[in-house]
């Protein structure tokens, strides 16, 4: 699953660390999520939307 | 501010702090599994109270091992708790199928030693380790 993690994280400066803290994870599991590697559940998915003031979809696309 | 910087989330202190009570009840446990064992080899020697007191301690101290263990998964993150999860099927799937195929060799004499309890704890724990590596690394 693609997702724009990484952009939204860049246009507010935020590290990983930063964005982990927001989310409650681990700075790896945001780093997985950023490469494609995990997918995240649809709990935490909300919960990065809601932290964007976003939809589900704007912030991740079916690959 | 860079990740150097960055105070510790809640989320982490929490985490930290499962961890290290987790450490603790292992710890406590290895002990009172040491104390019951060489305990009544070299110290007691011939008291069965003393004994079984020993192993009903390391018991007890077993189960704060076991509910701190719940506590410190139940507080990962979803993908800490994915590789726990793998890991732990693959310990659980080699040590059953391993164990009893070390047994079977015991049992028909195919080997001279005897199969140990402790050999196949050592197989599981090995295992484990392997299945969080690779987790790690497959998420990295």
């Amino acid at each position: 699953m693609k997702n724009r993690l990484k952009v939204l994280r860049a246009e507010r400066d935020w590290t990983q660390a930063r964005l982990a803290a927001e989310l409650e994870v681990s700075r790896q599991t945001i780093n997985a999520i950023e490469k494609g590697k995990f997918d995240p559940s649809l709990p935490l998915a909300f919960k990065a939307a809601r932290l964007f003031g976003l939809t589900i979809e704007d912030i991740f696309q079916d690959s | 501010m860079n990740e150097n910087d960055m105070p510790q989330s809640d989320w982490e202190a929490s985490n930290k702090q499962n961890t290290v009570r987790l450490a603790w009840w292992t710890a406590a446990w290895v002990i009172t599994m040491a104390v019951a064992v060489f305990g009544a080899q070299f110290v007691w020697k011939s008291s069965p109270w003393l004994t079984l007191a020993a192993i009903v301690v390391n018991l007890g101290v077993g189960v704060g091992m076991i509910i701190a263990n719940r506590r410190h998964l139940k507080g990962l993150d979803e993908m800490q708790q994915k590789i726990q999860l793998e890991a732990m099927a693959l310990s659980l799937g080699v040590g059953l199928i391993g164990g009893l195929a070390y047994s079977n060799l015991d049992v028909t004499n195919l080997i001279a030693f005897d199969a140990e309890i402790s050999h196949l704890v050592i197989l599981m724990a090995l295992t484990y380790m392997v299945g969080i590596a690779s987790g790690v690394r497959r998420y990295r």
